[in-house]
């Protein structure tokens, strides 16, 4: 099992919908790729679609917290949608969502960023 | 019944789903719940994960190795590698710890773990290794306990 990994840009929001396992080996693929895009792009925020990811541990969190650092440095935010009950736990148990807003689902995140 | 298996695997980090997966595999004949079984494979993960990041640096020519035992509705699992230890226990235990910032590691290892897991023991010797053992009951067997 491992990652995929959807980028979409609807700028100046990057949409990054993942589907299947994140963890230590496939979070430096998804840190490489949307770190690429944030730079050519011009990304101000990010909404991450986690309705496929049936897996993750630290190592993800790391990630999710690297890339959020990152837009914050601009200015901008990140929003989680369409996330598991475990993915959640986890959100919850490292104190993320204190500055990684959620919403339901990618509508309703892409439009509280003005984009949908 | 009491029930054994061990595993030894190259340090790599294509090797961490292969480990949840296959420990996952193993107990899945306790018939835990999916969420037991979510939490035995991130734990599982979290610690191969330190044993290759921290206790090898990613030198994939190390080896983890990890044994489980299953006694009744207890799962005993035991994460092995004979790499540079940890200094401080204490400190690494912390939430939101990490000795290596630079790689974006949350630092949430351990606290997950904690969190998981029914019991925690964490073994380590500087340039010995560390060895990391945890135990969980599965529900079957809290609900006679209650």
């Amino acid at each position: 099992m491992s990652l995929s990994i959807n980028l979409e840009v609807r700028h100046p929001v990057l949409l990054i919908r993942l589907d299947g396992e994140l963890d230590h080996h496939t979070s430096e693929e998804l840190r490489d790729r949307v770190d690429t895009i944030i730079e050519e792009r011009k990304i101000e925020h990010i909404v991450l679609s986690l309705e496929g990811l049936s897996f993750m541990d630290s190592s993800g969190l790391g990630v999710v917290l690297g890339r959020y650092n990152k837009v914050k440095s601009f200015g901008g935010e990140m929003v989680v949608c369409s996330i598991s009950p475990p993915v959640k736990r986890l959100f919850e148990m490292s104190g993320l969502f204190k500055i990684v807003r959620l919403e339901a689902d990618e509508q309703h995140a892409l439009a509280t960023l003005g984009v949908a | 019944m009491r029930n054994r298996m061990e595993l030894e695997f190259s340090a790599l980090s294509q090797n961490e789903s292969f480990a949840r997966v296959t420990v996952a595999a193993f107990i899945a004949q306790l018939d835990p719940t999916v969420d037991e079984l979510t939490e035995i494979k991130t734990v599982v993960s979290e610690a191969v994960t330190n044993a290759i990041i921290h206790g090898y640096e990613q030198n994939g020519e190390e080896k983890v190795y990890i044994s489980v035992e299953l006694n009744d509705d207890t799962v005993n699992l035991t994460i092995r590698d004979h790499g540079v230890g940890i200094l401080d226990l204490e400190e690494a235990r912390q939430p939101l710890y990490t000795s290596k910032p630079e790689l974006e590691r949350s630092g949430m290892g351990f606290t997950i773990m904690e969190n998981f897991m029914d019991e925690v023991k964490v073994e380590s010797a500087s340039g010995q290794g560390t060895t990391i053992h945890l135990m969980k009951y599965l529900s079957k067997n809290k609900a006679l306990c209650n």
